[in-house]
């Protein structure tokens, strides 16, 4: 099974809702627990412990100036603006490179070869014995989110429990998030935003043909518009989280309310119960 | 000597553009025959890394000179690799008195 905990709109609880599934299903069986909102991991605040770090790369070109000519192929064809051919040398900017090899291919000359070039890692620890946790990390001012994501969801792979905590949005790296997972949480809130963003997730999920059901966190009681869109559009409703002191308070520190508040262990069973039949109904 | 001037729109006329990658034109002049030609700049709308590929379109015009009003850390680079001095022009005129400010010396560089 491989569920993803995804959101739209940033700050709604996906962290919270995915650790909190994570922790329950660790106390009966094994999990792993994948952070793919690698610009900003933080899933290791609610489970601290020490973690091996494998690096993550991505090729980018280098010029062989014995090779080169300064035709000019390799710059007019990148379009990231990754290669500035000048009349006597050949720029590189790895920082715009999108590592898709293009330049080795138009080079006449076979002027261009690929060197690796490190733009974050992945971090794997395990907090508890039964859960693994596997966190993306992408090095500040890098944009190649995908690649990190794909390195952390590999590390997963083979696993028969893997729960994957997206990024906000739903550009490319919830995209990647997305790819290849059989069912997926989208967590909303009880406010205009959360509505906006849920509508663009829930259209992401559909398009992708990933079967979702959604969670409310933070509901002050006024959730109609959310449960309206929700029956229009053939999203079921898996769990209401209040707006709650208690709840916040145990949160804050970077508690787990499925371990300090009784009864939320086995709510997020059965809320990853429910997620998992979304997956049976489709097929 | 080519002289490149980031402008609104094709020609002498033409307001100056403050950004270089994204200007709407670049408008070469060549100081020995005053001879002008403008290049609409097919990057206006580009996603990423319009600096080093402007400053390829100025190298594919043998332009030695930019006039424009602010440039950014990758194009400075592949700018100062071409051998490619910048000035900066921070008025609100046409082309035509951006180089004329330049061949008065009037001009500060900018890199």
């Amino acid at each position: 099974m491989k569920l993803v905990v995804a959101s739209g709109k940033g700050g709604t609880g996906k962290s919270t809702v995915a650790a909190n599934v994570a922790y329950s299903l660790s106390r009966a069986r094994d999990v792993v627990l994948v952070d793919c909102d690698v610009e900003e991991p933080n899933l290791h605040l609610f489970f601290p412990a020490p973690a091996t770090e494998v690096p993550v790369t991505t090729p980018v070109p280098e010029i062989d100036a014995d090779r080169c000519t300064f035709c000019g192929e390799c710059g007019r064809f990148c379009r990231y603006g990754a290669l500035a051919v000048l009349k006597d040398r050949v720029l590189v900017f790895p920082e715009l490179c999108h590592s898709c090899g293009g330049c080795t291919l138009v080079c006449p000359q076979g002027a261009i070869r690929e060197t690796p070039r490190t733009i974050g890692s992945v971090r794997c620890s395990r907090p508890l014995p039964t859960l693994t946790l596997i966190s993306g990390v992408l090095n500040e001012g890098e944009v190649q989110a995908p690649a990190v994501i794909r390195k952390a969801k590999l590390l997963a792979e083979g696993h028969p429990l893997v729960l994957y905590d997206a990024s906000p949005g739903i550009a490319c790296p919830v995209i990647e998030t997305l790819e290849g997972c059989d069912a997926c949480i989208l967590v909303t809130e009880s406010t205009p935003f959360g509505l906006h963003d849920l509508r663009l997730a829930a259209e992401v999920a559909e398009k992708l043909g990933i079967s979702a059901g959604v969670v409310i966190n933070r509901s002050d009681g006024r959730d109609d518009p959310i449960v309206a869109f929700c029956r229009d559009h053939d999203l079921p409703v898996l769990m209401t989280i209040p707006f709650d002191r208690q709840i916040a308070a145990v949160q804050n520190p970077g508690g787990l309310i499925g371990r300090e508040l009784p009864g939320w262990e086995e709510r997020f069973v059965e809320l990853f119960r429910k997620a998992s039949a979304l997956q049976e109904v489709r097929s | 000597m080519i002289i490149c001037i980031t402008a609104r729109g094709a020609g002498m006329d033409a307001p100056v553009e403050q950004r270089f990658g994204r200007a709407p034109y670049f408008v070469f002049v060549d100081t020995e025959t005053g001879d002008s030609n403008a290049v609409a700049n097919s990057l206006v709308d580009a996603a990423g890394g319009v600096g080093p590929r402007a400053a390829q379109v100025l190298v594919d015009h043998r332009a030695t000179v930019l006039i424009t009003g602010q440039v950014g850390g990758n194009a400075a680079r592949a700018l100062q690799a071409g051998g490619i001095r910048v000035y900066a022009y921070r008025g609100d005129g046409r082309v035509a008195d951006a180089l004329e400010q330049y061949t008065a010396g009037k001009l500060a560089p900018l890199l």
